[in-house]
C-alpha cells in the first residue's frame, strides 16, 4: 500500500506491505537511523517517535495506521527549539551508552512541551516507560533542572 | 493482504460483512508483539482508529459510553471518568507507560482477553455492558459474560467490540484498583483487584469484588461478595474477606509469579481494602 506522510515537517510518500512497523520503515525506507530498536517488543522505549504530537512506540505501528500522519523523530529535534534541551541533556551526562537515548529525548521533549517545568516525579512518569540500562536516570534528571526559569 | 482504514462506521460495518476475517486494529499494543510473519499472514487487517464513532467518552441516557478505540491516555485523563468512575481511571494509569497508554485502547485490552488485563476487574465491577457490531446487527452484552474461557471471548466472526456503556455507580461508592507487579510501571500484573462497596447504617450494603491473574478469564469473586453484605462494617470482617478471596480463585504458576504467591497477595490486597471501606 502507498500512503502520505510528514516526517519531521517534509512530506513523503512511502510504500509496502501494510503491517511492516514504522521504525523499518524510519530507518530503512526513509534513512532515519536515529531512531532505535531495543527490544521490538513495546518495553524499553528505545524506537519512541511523536506521532501526530504523542510519544508512541514505532515498533508496535503498523504502516496501516501511518496514512496522512505527522512524525516526529530525534533527527528533527535536533534543530530548532529543543536544540537548547538536547545539549542540556549531553552536558548533564544524559547519555553513556547512548541505545537509549533518541527515545529518551523524544519522550523528554514531549513532555516539555505539554509541561514546561515538570517535577521529578513528573519526568519519572513520563520516562517510566524509557528504560536506561546506564545513567540510573541522574544525568537525564539533571537536564530538566537547568531548564530557562528553574534555576 | 487486505488492509481497510475506513472513516465511518457505516464503512467498518460493510467492510466486516464482506470479509468477516478481517482482523481489527486498534493501539496495536499487543496485535504488533508478534513475529513478523505472523503479522504479514493475517488474511487482512481492518484499522479502527480513524472511525469518530468507536471513539470518545460521553454520558448518554446515565450511562456513560466509553469508544472501544479510545486510548487509556484519554481515559485516565477524563473528568467524567475521574469523578463517577475512579476505579476505571486508576486502572488507565497504571496500564504499560506513557506510549502504551496513548495508542492501548480498552476495547483492545478487552478483545485480547487476557486474564491479566488491568482494566478488566474494573469494568467488572462498574457492571457494564458491551455493545458488540456485526453482521447480524448490534447487540448488547453484560460485561460478566462476556469472556468465556482463557482467551474466549463472546465476539463472533466478523463481530467487533463497539463501545463500553457504564452505568452510574450508586452514590457515595468506595471504588479501589489495586495492581501488584514487578515494579510501578511498564509490568503485566500479578494481581490485579478492583472493589466497589458501600456502607450504610453501620453495615456493608453493597461489595462488588474482582481480580485478574488469579483464573482463566478476569472474574468477579461471588462468594466473597456474597459473605460481605450486611456484615457490621468492622475491622473483623476484612480478615475473612481476604481468607475467603484467596480460597474462591485458582491461579497458576507462570513466568510472573506462583499460585501460592498470588493468593497470598490477592488475600492481602483484598484484606486491605476492606478495612480502607470500613475504616
Ligand atoms: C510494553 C507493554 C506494556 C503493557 N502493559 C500493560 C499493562 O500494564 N496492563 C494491561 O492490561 N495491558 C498491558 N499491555 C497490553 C496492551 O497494551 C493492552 O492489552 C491494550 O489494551 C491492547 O489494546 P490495543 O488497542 O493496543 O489492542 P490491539 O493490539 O490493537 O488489539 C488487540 C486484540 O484485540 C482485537 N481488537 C482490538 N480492538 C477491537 C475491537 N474494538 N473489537 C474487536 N476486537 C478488537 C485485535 O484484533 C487484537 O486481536 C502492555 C503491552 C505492552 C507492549
Ligand atoms: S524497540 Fe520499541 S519499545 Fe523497545
Ligand atoms: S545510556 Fe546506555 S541505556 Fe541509557
Amino acid at each position: 500500500m502507498k500512503s502520505e506522510l510528514v516526517v519531521n515537517g517534509k512530506a513523503v510518500v512511502i510504500e509496502g506491505h501494510p503491517m511492516d512497523r514504522l521504525l523499518d520503515i524510519l530507518r530503512e525506507e526513509l534513512d532515519l537511523t536515529g531512531t532505535k530498536e531495543g527490544c521490538g517488543e513495546g518495553e524499553c522505549g528505545a524506537c519512541t517517535v511523536l506521532l501526530n504530537g504523542e510519544p508512541v512506540l514505532s515498533c508496535l505501528v503498523p504502516r496501516v495506521q501511518c496514512e496522512s500522519a505527522t512524525i516526529d523523530t530525534v533527527e528533527g529535534l535536533a534543530t530548532g527549539e529543543s536544540r537548547s534541551f538536547l545539549e542540556r541533556f549531553v552536558d548533564s551526562g544524559g547519555v553513556q551508552c547512548g541505545a537509549c537515548t533518541p527515545g529518551i529525548i523524544v519522550t523528554a521533549w514531549a513532555l516539555l512541551c505539554d509541561n514546561p517545568h515538570p517535577s521529578r516525579q513528573e519526568v519519572q512518569e513520563a520516562l517510566a516507560g524509557n528504560l536506561c540500562r546506564c545513567t540510573g536516570y541522574e544525568g537525564i534528571h539533571r537536564a530538566f533542572e537547568h531548564g530557562e526559569g528553574s534555576e | 493482504m487486505r488492509a481497510f482504514a475506513p472513516k465511518s462506521l457505516e464503512e467498518t460495518l460493510l467492510r466486516l460483512a464482506e470479509h468477516p476475517d478481517l482482523r481489527p486494529l486498534a493501539g496495536c499494543t499487543d496485535l504488533m508483539v508478534s513475529e513478523p510473519e505472523d503479522r504479514r499472514g493475517l488474511p487482512g487487517v481492518l484499522d479502527l482508529q480513524s472511525v469518530p464513532e468507536l471513539r470518545g467518552i460521553e454520558w448518554r441516557g446515565g450511562s456513560l459510553e466509553i469508544g472501544a478505540v479510545t486510548p487509556f491516555s484519554e481515559i485516565r485523563d477524563s473528568p467524567e471518568v475521574q469523578q463517577s468512575f475512579p476505579v476505571l481511571a486508576e486502572a488507565a494509569s497504571k496500564i504499560g507507560g506513557w506510549q502504551i497508554q496513548n495508542r492501548a485502547s480498552l476495547g483492545g485490552n478487552m478483545a485480547n482477553a487476557s486474564p491479566a488485563g488491568d482494566s478488566l476487574p474494573a469494568l467488572l465491577v462498574l457492571e457494564a455492558q458491551v455493545v458488540l457490531l456485526g453482521p447480524e446487527g448490534r447487540r448488547t452484552v453484560p460485561y460478566g459474560e462476556f469472556h468465556r474461557g482463557y482467551r474466549e471471548t463472546a465476539l463472533g466472526p466478523g463481530e467487533i467490540i463497539g463501545w463500553v456503556q457504564l452505568p452510574k455507580p450508586p452514590e457515595g461508592a468506595t471504588q479501589l484498583f489495586r495492581k501488584v507487579g514487578t515494579r510501578e510501571a511498564q509490568a503485566i500484573s500479578k494481581v490485579v483487584v478492583a472493589l466497589l462497596a458501600s456502607v450504610s447504617d453501620g453495615q456493608i450494603s453493597e461489595y462488588r469484588l474482582a481480580a485478574g491473574s488469579v483464573a482463566e478469564t478476569p472474574v468477579r469473586l461471588t462468594e466473597v461478595e456474597e459473605a460481605m453484605v450486611g456484615q457490621s462494617a468492622r475491622a473483623a470482617v476484612a480478615d475473612q474477606a481476604g481468607h475467603l478471596a484467596a480460597q474462591a480463585v485458582r491461579p497458576i504458576d507462570d513466568v510472573r509469579s506462583t499460585a501460592e504467591y498470588r493468593r497470598f497477595v490477592l488475600a492481602q490486597v483484598v484484606r486491605r481494602m476492606t478495612l480502607q471501606l470500613v475504616a
